[in-house]
């Protein structure tokens, strides 16, 4: 079986975003990328349904302008087989994605495709439900724990009120949530070895899908900052304060 | 224009949150109808067609849909989806998991968590963990939207009188089946709608600690979070989390024990109306949200917060 590991280039989570001065976005350039946290989650489990031997091969794919290659050879360096880049702009938006997926799914004949329940930059939250609709499959969401027997699989979701288990059918996709499990990094041999795997480049156009935005940004603004707070001395100052000053309790 | 939402409910009761969707359709204008997709939905209609507002309840009484599957809930929405400029639900784990799915069967985009509506088309969201709000406008033919509950007050439950359609078209897609749940019961209010949240993290230490937040839960009537950290490290379960990829809330009171305030964490709560923390790290970052920030360990200052609290 086959695992399609779609992986997303966004800015290092450790970095403060700054918001551009004419309000048309973020503050991109000289800013440090990384691959999406949720992501790399995905590309673990996928190696190790590919050690457990329930899978043969890793391929990892990403979509976005020539340096998401990069994050295609992190995917590498983890373990990953192959990678596929497909070029696009850097915003491009989630239903576009899905379609694009959607057509490299049909080339690859995944058994699975594992990805991120959410990007870290557009907080979308929707790729991994938008390709198992335009593919029909199943879908297992916020997965916690995946147990893969035949042709279904267990999937332990997060949902609000705690975990809920549930069965999927093959093939299915599974966006992965922070538990699943703690992805490895990548060793220097290993990063050496990931520049020699092979890494095929594709357009929007080879795979005649249609990516035009269907959203327009109208702005993008910093959010009001809170006022600077006191520092209080004890917790007596504490409570007096929160019954007097704020009246919250 | 005409908005269909999509009822929230558990247990058999309707979610307080879908009045926050209601609110948020509200401020859109024109006619709203509420979805109740389930099994055995007689309470749940009954309480949605009571809400203020909603002119009418589409009733999808089925046993395919009882929990929520995706796989069979999103078709039947799109086969509802005639003659509804948007089609709404709550940014919950519910929502989250369906909206997309209908979505794509619809091929428009959606618009995830929104915050602010300027008009039926213009729509604000927080991107990048709320360090930035982007504006988006929507010319699709359906605007597919989820709602962040806490950005928006609570329509009133009562005093409306909807009329009640039951609808056909469920089915089972045979793709996915509910195999069961395991739900963290509390006396405590809701996290997400609690008027008090007291929050513990990494610096905790341990589960059993979170008893003395408990304590003080229990003298506020406050609800219980945690920091992913704390829930990475396995002292609570996971719906216990705050942050960008856990739950938002937005309390009159949050109070933060032992969080250095992470970025992703600040995201889940920093639109608490008044934020304590309490850290013995004083150049911890949650001190730079906190409106009263005490410096001290969190062993002695919550036993001492809790007798303080009488």
């Amino acid at each position: 079986m086959k695992v399609l590991v779609p992986v997303k280039r966004v800015i290092d989570y450790n970095v403060k975003v700054r918001v551009k001065a004419d309000q048309s976005g973020v503050e991109l350039a000289n800013v440090k990328m990384a691959m999406n946290p949720f992501d790399e989650i995905a590309v673990e489990q996928a190696l190790r349904l590919r050690e457990a031997g329930t899978a043969d091969e890793v391929i990892a794919v990403s979509i976005g302008p020539a340096q998401n290659q990069e994050t295609i050879r992190t995917a590498l360096a983890m373990g990953a087989d192959r990678g596929i880049h497909i070029e696009a702009p850097h915003d491009i938006e989630p239903l576009a994605v899905a379609k694009l997926l959607k057509a490299v799914v049909a080339q690859e004949n995944p058994g699975i495709v594992l990805v991120g329940k959410q990007a870290i930059d557009d907080d979308c939250n929707q790729t991994g439900q938008m390709l198992a609709a335009l593919l029909g499959w199943a879908q297992g969401t916020f997965a916690s724990a995946l147990e893969i027997a035949g042709d279904k699989a267990k999937v332990i979701r997060e949902v609000d009120g705690g975990l809920e288990h549930i069965e999927i059918n093959m093939p299915a996709i599974v966006t992965v949530d922070l538990r699943l499990n703690e992805p490895r990094y990548a060793s220097l041999p290993n990063i050496m070895k990931a520049k020699k795997k092979p890494l095929d480049s594709l357009t929007a156009g080879d795979l005649g899908v249609d990516i035009a935005p269907r959203l327009t940004i109208v702005k993008v603004e910093e959010p009001a900052a809170r006022a600077a707070g006191i520092k209080v001395g004890d917790v007596q100052e504490l409570v007096s304060k929160l019954k007097n000053e704020a009246k919250v309790i | 224009m005409s908005i269909l939402i999509l009822c929230d409910h558990e247990n058999g009761q309707l979610s307080p949150v879908t009045l926050n969707a209601v609110s948020a359709a509200s401020q859109i204008g024109g006619e709203m109808h509420i979805l109740v997709a389930g099994d055995q939905t007689g309470n749940v209609v009954k309480a949605a067609a009571s809400i203020a507002g909603i002119a009418k309840v589409l009733v999808a009484d089925d046993k395919s849909l009882a929990n929520g599957l995706a796989e069979n809930l999103a078709p039947l929405m799109q086969s509802l989806s005639g003659g509804y400029s948007h089609m709404m639900a709550t940014a919950t784990t519910t929502g989250k998991n369906v909206m997309p799915r209908l979505a794509a069967l619809l091929d428009v985009m959606q618009i995830s968590d929104i915050i602010k509506i300027d008009d039926a088309n213009t729509f604000q969201r927080p991107i990048y963990a709320g360090n930035a709000l982007s504006t988006v406008s929507s010319n699709e033919a359906i605007k597919v939207i989820t709602v962040r509950g806490t950005a928006f007050e609570a329509a009133a439950a009562e005093g409306g009188n909807a009329t009640i359609e039951p609808v056909a078209g469920a089915s089972d897609a045979g793709l996915s089946a509910y195999v069961k749940s395991e739900l963290s019961s509390s006396k405590r209010p809701e996290l997400t709608s609690a008027p008090i949240v007291i929050s513990g993290g990494r610096g905790m230490q341990d589960g059993a600690n979170f008893a003395m937040l408990e304590k003080i839960a229990d003298k506020l009537g406050a609800a219980v979070g945690a920091s992913r950290a704390a829930v990475d490290a396995g002292f609570v379960p996971n719906d216990y989390q705050v942050g960008q990829t856990g739950k938002v809330v937005a309390p009159d009171l949050y109070v933060a024990v032992g969080i250095s305030g992470a970025i992703q964490h600040l995201a889940g709560m920093k639109d608490s109306k008044v934020i304590v923390a309490i850290n013995k790290d004083d150049e911890a970052p949650i001190f730079q949200v906190a409106d009263y920030g005490l410096v001290a360990d969190l062993f002695d200052a919550v036993p001492a917060l809790e007798k303080e609290l009488g």
